[in-house]
Formats: C-alpha cells, sequence, structure tokens
C-alpha cells in the first residue's frame, strides 16, 4: 500500500478525496483547473451542437432519399431530369460564396468596414446566385410535369434539396440582418460572437451541399 | 379568410369533450380571474413569464407536466373505464371518440408528462450541482420552455375547436395519410409535436453546453454528479434523435399538405420509411426519459443510504453505452416487418445487450444501499418501487426481444403492459423521486412524509392491479386499442385493471394532498439550512430556495461529492469556513422573447392546421421581429451588488451554524 493509498483510506474510505489535508488531496489536485469557458467558446460550441442536430436533419432526409430514389412511378428518373452545368455552376457559386464569407469574418475581427460589408455583400450576391439557379431548375421540373407529386423519388428529390434551398434562404435573410447590426452596433463582442455563428452556419450548408452534389446529382448522372 | 375553420369544427354534439373543455375553461378562467383579483399579473410577467433563471423555467416545465398528467390521466380513467364496460357492447365512447383518446393519451404521456418532467429537473438542478449560476443559455432555455407549452396548448385546443389525431401517439402511415384521415386531428397532432420538438431541441442542446462548457473551477468530468452525467447523455440523446422526428414528421406533413408521396400507397411510397424513421427516434427517445430517471435514482440512493454512490465509473461507463446502443435496436419495435431471419436476429441480439448496462446499474444501486444507513424517506420509497417493478417490465421487454415470441405478442396487451411497466415504473417514479427530493431545494419547505408515503402505496399497487393483468390479457390474445370486444375470459382481467386505475387516481388525490397539506404547513416544514436530507452534491450548499446568483462565491471544488467533502471538514475543524470575499454578480436579465415567441408559434401552429395562409405568414413575420427585438438589445445583465450577495449568504451561514452548534451540543 502506497502512502496516498493508507493515508486515503483512514479519512477517506470511499477514496474520493476528501480528507482535506491528506497527500491524496494534494494528488488529485492536478487536473482540476479548469472552470468556466469563456463567452465566445460557449456560444460556439452550443452553435456546434446545433449544426449537428440540422446535419442529423439532413442525414434522414438523404437516407429517405437513398431509399426512395429507384420509387420513380414510371415518371423520369435523375438520370433524364439532372443537368450537370446547373448542379456545377450551383457547387462554384456557394464555394465562392463560403470563401467571401471567411473573408467577411476576418474583415469583422479586424474591424475593417470596407472588407465586411464588401465581402458579405459578395456572399450574398452568391447565394442568391445560386438560389436564382435552384428555383429554376425547380420551375422547369415542375413545367415538364415532373414536379414533386409525381413520384417518391421526386418527393423525397425536391425536400431534401429544398431544405437545403429554405436553409440558403434563412442564410440570406440573417446575413441581410447581421450587416445591419453591425452597421447599427459596430463590432461589439457580442455581434463579433453572432457573427461566428452565421459563418459557421453558412460554411456548414456548403459540407451539406457538398453531399447533395454527390449523391444526388453525380451519383444521379451516373445510374 | 379562416381557412377551413367554421361552426362546424366546434363538437356541439358530443357531450364528452364538450363538458370537459367547458370545465377546463371555467378552470382557466377562474385561476385567470383570481390571478386578476389578487393583482398578481405583473408579478407573474416580471418573476415567472419573463424569467430566464434555470430555476424558475425548470420549475414552470414541471407545473407543466403535472397539468398535462391530469388530462393525460383522465384519458387513462376513460379507456380503463370503456374496456372495462365494453364486454357485448358498445360501452360508452363510440370508436372515433374513443381512438382520439388513447391517441392524445399517448401523445400528451410521452410528450408533455414525461418529456417536460424530466427536462424540468435537469434544467432546476445540474447548474446547482455543477456549481455555476446558470444554463449556457438562459433566455433560449425560456424559448425552449415556451415553444414546449405551446405544443402542450395547441393538444388541449383541439378539444375544443375540431378533433385530434386518431392514428396513434406515433401516426403510422397509410392510415394518417390524407385519404383516410381527411380532419385536421392529424395536423393537430403533427404541429404540436413539430413546435414543441423545436423547444426540447433548444433545451437539449443548452444542457450539452452547459454539461460540457459551465464547471466551477474543480468539477472535472468524474467529479460530477451522477445526474449530471445523465443529463449530457440524454442531451446528447435529444441532440441526435429530435431531428429525425422533425424530419420525419415534416414529410408527413408534405405528403398531408402538398401532395407528396413520401408514405402513400401510390407512386412509389413506402410506408416502412415512415415506421423505420420514427423508431430511430422512438427507441432513443425511450433512454431520454428513463435517463435522468436513473440519475434521480442514483442520487436519492446514495443520500438516503448515507454512502457515496457504487461503481460511479461502471454507472458513467454504463449511462454513456446505453446512449450509444439505444440507437442500433429500433427494429425490434417491428419484428414483423418482414426484414428476414437475420436482420430480426440482430436487432433482437442488440435489444438484449442494451439489457447489460441497465442490469449493471440495478446492482450498483443495491450495492449503494448495501451497508448503509438507509433512511426509508418518500424518495427512497419511489426508487425501491422502481427498482422492482422496472427489474419486472425490463425483464418482459428482453422477452419481447426474442422474434418468434414477439411475434406472437407484436400490438398484443402485453406490449402495452411492458411499455406502462417500464415507463411508469422507471420514468414516472423517477419523476416523482425527484419531485420529492427537491422540492425543499426548489421551495424552502419539505412535502409531507406521511402523504407522500400512503401516494406511493396507492400508485405501485395501483400499478400492479392495472398493468399485470394486462399481461395476462396479451398472452391470451387481446388485441391493443380496442373499443369493444366479445370475449368473456378477458371480462375479469379487464375490470381488475379499472381497479387498479382507480387506485392510481387514489395515489394522485393523495399527491394533490400532500402538496396542498405542505403548504399549509410550511412552517412546521421549512427547511433553514438547504440541507435537509444531509446531501451530498453542491445543490445542497445552497439556501433553500437559492437566490438568482445560486452561489455567492463559485465552490472550488477538490473532490467528487463536493458537497460531503465540504461538510466533512466544517464538521472536523467544528466551524464555518471563514467569510469569503464577495464580489459583485452578473447576471442574465429577464426577457419576454420566449413568451412572445411562443405566441407567434401558437398563432403559426394553429393557422397552418386551419390553413389559414395569410395569418401563418403574419406570425412567422412576428417571429422573426421578435429575433431582431432580441437581437438589438444593448443590455443583457444586471449586477447583484456586493451588499446584496452578502447579506444573503450571511443569513444562510448563520443558519448554518445555528445548525452546526446543535449538533455539537447533541450528546
Amino acid at each position: 500500500m502506497t502512502t496516498i493509498e493508507a493515508a486515503a483510506g483512514r479519512d477517506d474510505p470511499h477514496h474520493l478525496g476528501h480528507d482535506w489535508e491528506s497527500p491524496y488531496i494534494q494528488h488529485t489536485l492536478g487536473h482540476a483547473e479548469r472552470g468556466l469557458a469563456s463567452k465566445r467558446i460557449i456560444t460556439a460550441f452550443g452553435f456546434w451542437i446545433f449544426l449537428v442536430s440540422d446535419i442529423i436533419m439532413f442525414s434522414a432526409l438523404f437516407a429517405t432519399y437513398a431509399v426512395l430514389v429507384g420509387n420513380t412511378a414510371g415518371g423520369p428518373s435523375g438520370r433524364e431530369l439532372f443537368n450537370l452545368r446547373n448542379a456545377g455552376l450551383e457547387t462554384a457559386f456557394l464555394l465562392v460564396s463560403s470563401f467571401t464569407c471567411g473573408i467577411a469574418s476576418i474583415g469583422a475581427r479586424a474591424h475593417s468596414g470596407s472588407w465586411f460589408y464588401g465581402a458579405m455583400a459578395a456572399t450574398f450576391v452568391f447565394g442568391a446566385a445560386f438560389l436564382s439557379i435552384e428555383v429554376r431548375e425547380f420551375a422547369s421540373m415542375v413545367a415538364q410535369g415532373a414536379g414533386p407529386t409525381r413520384s417518391a423519388f421526386l418527393s423525397a428529390f425536391f425536400t431534401l434539396v429544398g431544405c437545403h434551398g429554405l436553409h440558403i434562404t434563412a442564410g440570406l435573410l440573417w446575413l441581410l440582418t447581421m450587416m445591419a447590426q453591425v452597421f447599427a452596433k459596430g463590432y461589439r463582442p457580442d455581434i463579433l460572437r453572432r457573427m461566428l455563428c452565421f459563418s459557421l452556419f453558412w460554411h456548414a450548408l456548403d459540407i451539406i451541399w457538398v453531399a447533395i452534389f454527390t449523391v444526388v446529382y453525380l451519383m444521379g448522372l451516373a445510374q | 379568410m379562416l381557412g377551413k375553420l367554421s361552426w362546424a369544427a366546434i363538437p356541439l354534439d358530443q357531450p364528452i369533450p364538450l363538458i370537459a373543455s367547458g370545465m377546463v375553461g371555467l378552470v382557466i378562467i377562474g385561476v385567470l380571474a383570481w390571478v386578476t383579483l389578487k393583482g398578481w399579473f405583473p408579478y407573474l410577467w416580471r418573476e415567472w413569464i419573463t424569467s430566464v433563471d434555470h430555476k424558475r423555467i425548470g420549475i414552470m416545465y414541471i407545473l407543466l407536466a403535472m397539468v398535462m398528467l391530469l388530462r393525460g390521466f383522465s384519458d387513462a380513467i376513460m379507456m380503463r373505464s370503456q374496456q372495462a364496460l365494453a364486454f357485448q357492447s358498445p360501452g360508452y365512447l363510440p370508436p372515433e371518440h374513443y381512438n382520439q383518446i388513447f391517441t392524445a393519451h399517448g401523445t400528451l404521456m410521452i410528450f408533455f408528462v414525461a418529456m417536460p418532467f424530466v427536462i424540468g429537473l435537469m434544467n432546476f438542478v445540474v447548474p446547482l450541482q455543477l456549481g455555476v449560476r446558470d444554463v449556457a443559455f438562459p433566455t433560449l432555455n425560456s424559448v425552449g420552455f415556451w415553444l414546449t407549452a405551446t405544443g402542450a396548448l395547441l393538444v388541449n385546443i383541439s378539444l375544443v375547436v375540431g378533433e385530434f389525431s386518431r392514428a396513434g401517439w406515433l401516426p403510422y402511415p397509410p392510415y394518417s395519410e390524407l385519404i383516410y384521415s381527411p380532419g385536421v386531428g392529424v395536423d393537430y397532432y403533427l404541429w404540436s409535436i413539430e413546435i414543441s420538438g423545436a423547444g426540447t431541441l433548444l433545451a437539449a442542446i443548452n444542457l450539452v453546453t452547459t454539461v460540457l462548457k459551465l464547471h466551477a473551477p474543480g468539477m472535472t468530468y468524474t467529479r460530477m454528479p451522477m445526474f449530471c452525467w445523465t443529463t449530457l447523455a440524454t442531451s446528447l440523446l435529444i441532440v441526435a434523435a429530435f431531428p429525425i422526428l422533425t424530419a420525419t414528421l415534416a414529410m408527413l406533413v408534405l405528403d398531408r399538405y402538398l401532395g407528396f408521396h413520401f408514405f402513400t400507397n401510390e407512386a412509389g411510397g413506402n410506408q416502412m420509411m415512415f415506421v423505420n424513421l420514427i423508431w430511430a427516434f422512438g427507441h432513443p427517445e425511450v433512454y431520454i426519459l428513463v435517463l435522468p430517471a436513473f440519475g434521480v435514482f442514483s442520487e436519492v440512493v446514495s443520500t438516503f443510504s448515507g454512502k457515496p454512490l457504487f461503481g460511479y465509473r461502471s454507472m458513467v461507463a454504463a449511462t454513456m453505452a446505453i446512449c450509444i446502443l439505444s440507437y442500433t435496436v429500433w427494429l425490434h419495435h417491428f419484428f414483423t416487418m418482414g426484414a428476414g431471419a437475420n436482420v430480426n436476429a440482430i436487432f433482437g441480439i442488440a435489444s438484449m445487450i442494451i439489457a447489460v448496462p441497465t442490469g449493471v446499474k440495478i446492482f450498483n444501486w443495491l450495492f449503494t444501499m448495501y451497508g448503509g444507513r438507509v433512511v426509508y424517506s418518500t424518495p427512497l420509497l419511489w426508487s425501491l418501487g422502481f427498482m422492482v417493478t422496472f427489474v419486472i417490465g425490463g425483464m418482459t421487454g428482453v422477452l419481447l426481444a426474442v422474434p418468434p415470441a414477439d411475434f406472437v405478442l407484436h400490438e398484443s396487451l402485453f406490449q402495452v403492459a411492458h411499455f406502462h411497466n417500464v415507463i411508469i415504473g422507471g420514468v414516472l417514479f423517477g419523476a416523482f423521486a425527484g419531485y420529492t427530493y427537491w422540492f425543499p431545494k426548489a421551495f424552502g419547505f419539505r412535502l409531507h412524509e406521511g402523504l407522500g408515503k400512503a401516494s406511493f402505496w396507492c400508485w405501485i399497487t395501483g400499478f400492479y392491479f392495472a398493468f399485470m393483468p394486462l399481461y395476462v390479457l396479451g398472452l391470451m390474445g387481446m388485441t391493443r386499442r380496442m373499443q369493444h370486444y366479445d370475449v368473456a375470459a378477458w371480462h375479469p382481467w379487464l375490470l381488475i385493471a379499472a381497479g387498479g386505475a382507480a387506485l392510481i387516481l387514489l395515489g394522485i388525490g393523495l399527491q394533490i394532498a400532500q402538496l396542498a397539506v405542505s403548504i399549509r404547513r410550511r412552517e412546521q416544514l421549512r427547511d433553514e439550512t438547504g440541507d435537509p436530507w444531509n446531501g451530498r452534491s453542491l445543490e445542497w450548499a445552497t439556501p433553500s430556495p437559492p437566490p438568482d446568483f445560486n452561489f455567492a462565491v463559485l465552490p472550488n471544488i477538490q473532490a467528487a461529492e463536493a458537497y460531503w467533502g465540504m461538510k466533512q471538514h466544517v464538521l472536523k475543524q467544528a466551524r464555518l469556513d471563514a467569510e469569503p470575499a464577495y464580489a459583485d454578480i452578473e447576471m442574465p436579465r429577464n426577457s419576454p422573447t420566449g413568451f412572445v415567441c411562443a405566441f407567434f408559434a401558437t398563432i403559426m401552429g394553429f393557422a397552418l392546421i386551419w390553413h389559414i395562409w395569410w395569418m401563418v405568414g403574419l406570425a412567422a413575420l412576428g417571429a422573426y421581429a421578435t429575433f431582431v427585438v432580441f437581437a438589438w438589445r444593448d443590455v443583457d445583465e444586471y449586477i447583484v451588488p456586493a451588499e446584496a450577495v452578502a447579506r444573503i449568504d450571511r443569513a444562510n451561514r448563520g443558519a448554518r451554524s445555528e445548525a452546526l452548534a446543535r449538533r455539537q451540543a447533541a450528546p
């Protein structure tokens, strides 16, 4: 029996480290220094957890799409409907918008108005361009009689891709609100934390889009 | 203008819902009139409705759960009495009404009783146990609560305006699709659960962040009380399971509102996709409910045995193992799908494996009691009742996990008996144990012991009389959800079950009496020191009820069971430690955001149910405006001055010094 165990055994039968003066308590003190995390860490961590939940929601939609992709009920399949040029263009716009969003974050952190507003405006333009291509794609599919009510495959397609599109729309609304807020309030710490969350959100939508591009468009056209 | 809504939506021809809703309406009007007469509105608004204090929000969650328990239980009484009467007779509930009752019963009990009860306990207790002053996101916490309340409100509005779903607590298509359920019942279900589910998700995000990122200095993971661990596991499960529910119900919404074909019979829809997805949520959900109860039992058993929890690390490991394994068993809810023998075998074995960590926990509680000085208080009685009852429920669960047995017992009353056995015996007993255990912390006085024990004995005997007959009936071949039947052999068992429900009713009556008597005798039952049970974790280091800021000075944690160690230290030196240096404390300001947001969510949900599209748009705009107003705030904290902190803490130190002196003076 070591000295530590012997000391703990006498006054602290359950080895909880309760004997204040014992060498055992001194022994356990080493790794116990963490207290409250900073507000920035707490906010960003909480938002990450939210993003995890959002990605899990998308995974349910992906799973459904994968199960229903063959159920075309005599209607058109992805191979007949998808246009790789459009999807590629959408991908490019979204990836560039993620890059400009990164620039905007740096601009906000540097308190540089021109970089922040300029890059946020660019992010908005690319995001809106992405959205307009998607809306046009949806409209042309509906016009061909390949709307979401045509088959289970198309229901799953419109829901998965449309849900991402709704997230982009919400993101654009958030982006404008964010710009207005920086304009009204300046680069306060709480505003910068919010900006951090916005950029996390925007990049996460990129990740989901990459999965959509692969699973829906590339795999759909390869069939 | 008003979508599908018209005067025909009010069920003037059905006396039962009309009388029930009339009574509820009278109670609401009565309460509102009383509050107005007493002039309590400003107080309620300031101190409760707009509160972002985790303790107040926790208490409101539990209050919501208790009120909904009464509603859910009256549904239960109606079902039991209907089945007792409906032998070769139509009984008194017509089929379309009976179907709404069993649907409402399941929906309310799971989503609006069990969920808010456990979330309320976690909200109230966890920051106190971690030694911190609030949760990570206080206003978000308030939004989460009020969205849950919105869901509960919508379910109850369906009693008066329109109808509720008849499709069971998980609305399986194709029956829940528009062609078979054209009314608004399923829509009421869908939007209440979507909205309250969003609230639950927010609560869980908040709790995960709180447990992982907010600690008093020195509160390492392995020093956290067991309840914090089970909170973490439950919140992680919510974060990973509720989005699946949201997505699945959204697909059903699209099927019903826009003619999509996810789960329809035509155009390639696949209804088993719904069943798989909903149980990928639904099975973790049962662990979401029961893990916090396990946490409560861990605290209660250890406190009332006067011993640390036996096998703390194995308990942590078992909790986290359950957290992961709960995602690997969902298919056992529908072995009859026809997935094939191999798939069924895998899920059957996985379901049996999950019984192992649960068994570990039972042994840990038993060994915690072994050799301890056990005090048979009301919370401990609930814990003992749980251990016996839950083991029986667990064993019938393992039996159901055997696919061939499941083929015989699927959708029979045996299954109904099984899940009531684990949910009442596990979750509800845990909730009641926690309610009795932490009540003095919340309100500063204990609950009456005698009435608590009487209520416990009514509940547990009532439970056995109400549900053991259902096992027998299941083996005799009676399926669930029957409105009437002609088999004479079933009738006596259903009469016994109805008697059991009456005993449970008596138990509930005694609980109400316990609360009333305890409030009247609060001076005798007062908890002066803040440590009425000789507790072991940090919540007992605060006064009862704790001040807004919980801790005058953040405790410095040096060991597991932090408060027990502090207490032994104080006893050893026979005086309190020197008074700490008090400083100003920053606390989050109250905010009406949660309440206003829920107001718009209620309008939006109602408008969606009745297809009143302009109102949906207006409510969405209102919700967005609420968030913008909240985001535009400039001051989000207020200062509690050091003198006020000192005054509150000195009062408690005085009470504790007196208690210490009394203890020293005692022989």
